[in-house]
């Protein structure tokens, strides 16, 4: 038998299973295992909403260069039963390899049938597996042993022994095989020390350097990362994380907490966030910084609990009864999650209403290596304990809109907020007057959220033949789609908008005039974003790519899509 | 601030504003009575967070000094425990009717009881909406007519102090608002308690409740009797029932459950607002993805 994996770029490598086979222990260890050694890796996980059986996978790119978006073919399947030959035995490339129990039935690809039951006790059976993966990419055993230590910790010592000789015993069956593996290419040695993490991990860790303090949620999947990250290190840093009865209570806790003096958030699904609402209005009345991560899976309603779409964009942005300002910021990459959530902080705090961050499903639970992230940046400055002006008044009519805040009990000033219409006292008014003058003024803090606005990222060339649209998590197939088409030829430009709220025309129009075509790629079913560009400037964006299978965008579907011609 | 908290406070410190309350109506008298309580506490201004949600008991707050977050109807417990947590040292008041607390905000109820965060609740409950013009409440009675249930209400009358004592909440305790040194004790017991307290405060709406007038719960409240003792779950719980026979008011139950709050070190530390960010700890944890 000989099996080569010949590549030049990246390689795929997916572990495939049932929940409960510890597929994404595999997963983990070996991508942990690969940045270690030098490699770049994206990894995203594809799961069902269920805690045992089901069809799940896990995927690893793994290469010299690093990667911004999943592939569909595979280089390397590791299949943990048989289901997942059935399922993904398409997907491999010609010279792809599966990697299988020796009792597997499968025939017509190649195949490296492993003696699981041989090499380790049934609960080592995945780290079997996970020594004959790494194996086959060509890592040192002492990488991957190396990787269980910090993983199992030296809380389970009998499993780790039992799972290092599972690793062991892997490495060497696979030495005794007649085959030759092409490993992947020893890659230079990395500049600095990599990190790998994902999306809502970044998120928290952003939070926490921007000085957040306060976090209440309401369980919801793809957003609980963000709040379980933050309860592993509250203590160490100070923090208060609560799990609430409901969505509506994380959201007014996270105003009490705030208004109090801690900057807070909360995080939640689509669903839990249509729970919100009602007091997104309220933060929004009274003035309140929050920040409100919106972790998007398809919807209506339950929808598809574990998978990923970007058609919550509508809903961010007029929820909540009223005009009032707010941002939404959209990250696109696991370091704009850690750089956008401090930035929320700051937007939050200086404007002080709801800033949104709109991740998803494919974004929260992607892994990427990184360069370690840059905690300079200061957190939000402490308020006062005294107002210049007084008789102090929380609401005082200002010309940028924004009145001073205090906080009540650390100072000899008392604070009144009010969700009635308020005098600048903060106090209940039916004074139609001064109705008219609160509601200026807010709306009047709209002007330094836009001149705070990140501007969309262009990458590729100038004038383009066709210029590809996208917000959130879409930035990265995109910009390979693009990369793929210039190679291939077309002048393509990616436009990417780490910010869909508010939008400042002039900070994007002239890339959307001056290519020939312009082509939105948006997860949702209706081109929200482009309607919002539309709205906003009346261009109007004539051709869409847009996926809500709830599946992430990779370039294969994107280019498949460009070249059977778009809907508008 | 703890100079503030040495001079002695007086009742002008809490002021005296124009209401828009009906005259007669008994949220004058629980008013009163609070501002009472509070001196009683030795407690400016500057150390209280009032937090309300809506309906006229939730504007009452308005008519004192004192820090406010006058937030949404049935909404004001989880806005009081999250202001709790970021600054433990302030005295947390709630306050708000029975629709606000009993019926849009039943979960919190529940959830704070469980919780037991060290807010004072102080429920002005006179069976009967009056913001939105006499439809029926959570504790209005089986059989109440009014224009929104003019055969009567069909859903039994939610009774709050024996909810909160089956839950074993920190402090429960009722009183009347015509009774003012029984108010003011209560009150004052309850911002005392160390732990969730619960003052359901019974009040005629002279406006729309015709059954439970000034006159009807002046008949029937009358003091738990001297021997009670609210450690005694059992007898608080027989307490708890009692209502068209004779009302009793006063501390039904309570006892020495440990605050929420103290559950959280970082509250331990003083107010959360304004501490800095532990930056080499934070580079410590972005390492640990290495």
């Amino acid at each position: 038998m000989t099996n080569d994996i010949r590549h030049a770029g990246p390689l795929q490598v997916v572990i495939g299973g049932e929940a409960g086979q510890g597929l994404v222990t595999i997963g983990e260890l070996l991508a942990r295992s690969l940045v270690r050694a030098g490699h770049h890796v994206l990894a995203t996980q594809s799961y069902m909403s269920r805690i045992r059986g089901g069809h799940n996978t896990f995927s690893i790119r793994a290469g010299g260069a690093p990667a911004a978006a999943p592939r569909e073919a595979i280089d390397l399947l590791v299949a943990l039963n048989d289901e997942t030959i059935r399922l993904h035995r398409r997907e491999l490339t010609p010279l792809g390899l599966v990697v299988a129990d020796e009792k597997a039935a499968i025939e017509g690809v190649p195949v490296l049938k492993v003696p699981f039951e041989r090499l380790a006790a049934k609960t080592s059976v995945n780290m079997a597996a996970f020594g004959i993966a790494g194996a086959v990419l060509g890592l040192e055993r002492t990488n991957l042993e190396r990787a269980m230590a910090d993983f199992f910790g030296g809380k389970q010592v009998e499993a780790m022994v039992e799972n290092c000789r599972a690793v062991a015993n892997a490495y060497t069956w696979i030495d005794a095989q007649p085959v030759t593996f092409k490993k992947l290419a020893a890659p230079p040695p990395p500049p600095q020390a990599r990190i790998m993490i994902n999306g809502n991990e970044a998120i928290a860790l952003g939070a926490l350097n921007a000085g957040a303090k306060f976090c209440a949620f309401y369980p919801m999947t793809p957003a609980t990362t963000v709040p379980l990250t933050l309860i592993e290190y509250a203590e160490r840093m100070g923090m208060v994380v609560e799990q609430a009865e409901d969505e509506i209570a994380a959201i007014n806790m996270a105003i009490g907490a705030s208004f109090a003096g801690a900057p807070a958030m909360t995080a939640t699904a689509g669903g839990g966030f249509a729970l919100m609402v009602e007091s997104v209005s309220l933060a929004g009345m009274t003035e309140t910084p929050i920040v409100i991560v919106v972790a998007q899976r398809p919807v209506p309603a339950t929808g598809l609990p574990t998978r990923t779409e970007q058609a919550d964009l509508e809903f961010v942005l007029h929820a909540g009864h009223g005009e009032f300002p707010r941002a939404i910021l959209t990250p696109g990459s696991v370091e704009e999650c850690f750089e956008l959530a401090g930035k929320a902080f700051g937007l939050a705090d200086r404007y002080q209403g709801p800033v949104f961050l709109l991740t998803d499903q494919f974004l929260a639970d992607t892994y990427r290596d990184i360069i370690p992230f840059n905690l300079e940046p200061p957190p939000i400055a402490p308020l006062p304990s005294e107002c210049p002006m007084l008789p102090y008044k929380r609401y005082a009519l200002t010309e940028t809109g924004v009145s001073p805040r205090l906080i009540p009990g650390l100072s000899p000033q008392l604070v009144v907020a009010d969700s009635d219409e308020h005098a600048e006292d903060g106090h209940i008014t039916e004074d139609l007057e001064v109705r008219r003058l609160m509601v200026e003024k807010r709306l009047r803090k709209m002007a330094g959220i836009k001149a705070e606005v990140s501007p969309p990222v262009f990458q590729g060339d100038n004038n383009p033949d066709l210029l590809l649209v996208s917000w959130g998590s879409s930035q990265g197939a995109v910009g390979e789609a693009a990369a793929a088409l210039r190679a291939g030829g077309t002048r393509t430009g990616a436009l990417h908008f780490p910010q869909v709220w508010p939008l400042i025309p002039s900070h994007f129009i002239d890339y959307l005039n001056s290519a020939r075509a312009v082509v939105a790629v948006e997860g949702n079913a209706m081109g929200q974003f482009a309607r919002l560009i539309r709205r906003e400037t009346g261009f109007h964006i004539q051709n869409l790519v847009l996926r809500y299978d709830g599946l992430p965008f990779t370039p294969e579907y994107i280019l498949r899509r460009l070249s059977h011609g778009t809907t508008a | 601030m703890e100079q503030q908290r040495e001079r002695s406070v007086v009742l002008e410190d809490y002021g005296e504003y124009e209401t828009a309350w009906c005259p007669g109506c008994g949220n004058f008298g629980i008013l009163k009575a609070l501002k009472q309580a509070l001196v009683a506490c030795r407690l400016p201004p500057q150390a209280v967070l009032f937090v309300s949600g809506i309906g006229q008991a939730a504007k009452a707050p308005h008519y004192l000094n004192a820090n406010l977050f006058n937030g949404l109807h049935g909404r004001a417990l989880p806005v009081a425990t999250g202001a709790k947590l970021a600054n433990s040292r302030l005295t947390v008041i709630v306050e708000s009717g029975d629709g606000c607390t009993y019926g849009e905000g039943g979960n919190h109820f529940l959830s704070a009881i469980r919780r037991n965060i060290n807010v004072t609740l102080l429920v002005h409950n006179n069976q009967v909406y009056g913001l939105t013009k006499g439809q029926a409440s959570p504790t209005s009675t089986e059989g109440f007519v009014t224009k929104a249930q003019p055969d009567g209400v069909h859903a039994q009358a939610f009774n709050p102090v024996a909810v909160a004592v089956a839950m074993k909440a920190g402090f429960v305790a009722r009183s009347f608002s015509g009774m003012t040194d029984h108010l003011v004790a209560t009150i004052q017991a309850g911002i005392a308690h160390p732990g969730f307290a619960l003052v359901d405060i019974l009040q005629p709406c002279i406006s729309f409740n015709t059954v439970n007038t000034f006159k009807w719960y002046k008949e029937r409240c009358r003091d738990v009797a001297p021997d009670h003792d609210p450690s005694d779950w059992n007898a608080a719980f027989k307490l708890a029932f009692q209502w068209e026979e004779g009302i009793p008011i006063g501390v039904i139950y309570k006892n020495d459950r440990a605050p929420f709050e103290s559950h959280f070190p970082a509250c331990a530390q003083g107010p959360l607002a304004g501490r800095a960010v532990d930056k080499e700890a934070l580079q410590r944890i972005v390492m640990s993805y290495a």
